[in-house]
């Protein structure tokens, strides 16, 4: 599972902002996922449950989705990423490292294959809540 | 805030030595170099990983004739076994298709396989890096802090005239280089050995152009008992073990 691999980073991440910021108590954690990784929410959920510190067990993991938004470099057409216009495999691939999307997507509008993914990569901290 | 970073070092911490076989130009032989020197090691009995981070232009797995890997799920990514190398590249994701990255999908990426790739246990991991000296190299610099290079370069001066430089930013960097190979060697000349040595690092061989090697690509087998072989397996044997 990909999400345990990531919510390890997640776990160690928040371990690190904890330290730096003198949080005597984590009280909560927003993590955002962008489509584009298709990230499953209840396997990052329960990967994050079964590696959180006890220090963080009064914490909440809020688990957002996020739209995916690419932008052709060569056109300028801006669009949204669809998971159910990819086969499996396909979608696959994009999921273990999103930039893959570059060997299969193309614009709809000049089929270009040079487009920046401007919005909803992959796995980020949002926001993190504490007491000093 | 980007969570993979921080999850980088332990991603590594087993692994004995990690050595990028890079170069400022492109078509030395540097994928060549370190696939051979990822099997050479692995002859020698030791476990060893060969990570692909050319990722517009991979080769390292048709220089092997690796087509068709499955790839392995244990809370990460568990990379193959192929040729008896733990093999990452990303061609397990692309296929032979066209991936056109730019430079902060490169990084992208190299952040992604980094964080989530579960090496294990391994002697060496040799690392077949991109040519030039870009987001690649200055990524995993910031990124892998015990890294070292092998620098590969022709009798060309003008691909010896990049590795200079490249040798320089390392320098300043204070990233320790284990030395240069001079591949493709077609005359006596020790240019390439005193310039070497007048930058600082250490010349460790040429290689003789080595017909034989173009006719072995996709045949493991048949390259290790070239004399280019050879000479990276006394290199293995001499420098880097």
């Amino acid at each position: 599972m990909h999400e345990w691999a990531l919510a390890e980073a997640i776990i160690t991440a928040v371990k690190q902002i904890v330290e730096k910021e003198k949080l005597r108590e984590l009280r909560e954690v927003t993590i955002k996922v962008g489509e584009l990784q298709q990230v499953e929410k209840d396997i990052l959920r329960f990967a994050l449950s079964q590696l959180n510190l006890v220090a963080f067990k009064n914490a909440q993991f809020h688990i957002k989705k996020a739209k995916t938004t690419l932008k052709c470099r060569a056109c300028g057409n801006t669009w949204l990423f669809n998971r159910n216009k990819l086969d499996e495999d396909t979608a696959e691939a994009i999921h273990f490292v999103p930039e893959v999307a570059h060997a299969y997507i193309r614009c709809p509008k000049c089929n270009s294959p040079d487009f920046e993914i401007s919005e909803g990569r992959g796995v980020w901290i949002e926001n993190i809540r504490g007491v000093r | 805030m980007d969570p993979r970073i921080t999850v980088i070092d332990e991603r590594l911490r087993r692994i004995g030595r990690i050595v990028a076989v890079s170069s400022g130009k492109g078509g030395v032989g540097k994928s060549l170099v370190a696939t051979t020197l990822a099997l050479a090691l692995s002859r020698k009995g030791y476990n060893v990983g060969l990570f692909d981070l050319d990722f517009t232009s991979p080769s390292t797995h048709l220089i092997m004739g690796i087509k068709n890997v499955q790839l392995k799920e244990d809370k990460g990514i568990v990379p193959p076994v192929v040729k008896s190398l733990a093999y990452m590249s990303l061609v397990h994701f692309s296929g032979d298709r066209l991936a056109p990255l730019r430079g902060a999908d490169i990084s992208n990426a190299l952040i992604e396989l980094l964080a989530v790739t579960k090496w294990g246990k391994l002697d060496f991991l040799i690392i077949d890096m991109p040519p030039g000296i870009s987001d690649a190299i200055l990524d995993l610099v910031r990124l892998v802090k015990r890294i070292e290079f092998l620098i590969v370069t022709t009798p060309s001066l003008l691909a010896f005239e990049t590795v200079k430089k490249q040798v320089r930013l390392l320098q300043d960097l204070k990233v320790p280089i284990i030395g240069i190979v001079e591949n493709m060697k077609t005359n006596s000349a020790k240019t390439i050995k005193q310039g070497t040595e007048k930058l600082g690092a250490k010349f460790l061989t040429d290689v003789p152009y080595d017909l034989k090697v173009e006719e072995a690509i996709g045949d493991v087998k048949k390259l290790l008992e070239t004399v280019f072989a050879q000479k990276i397996s006394e290199i293995a044997a001499s420098k880097i073990t």
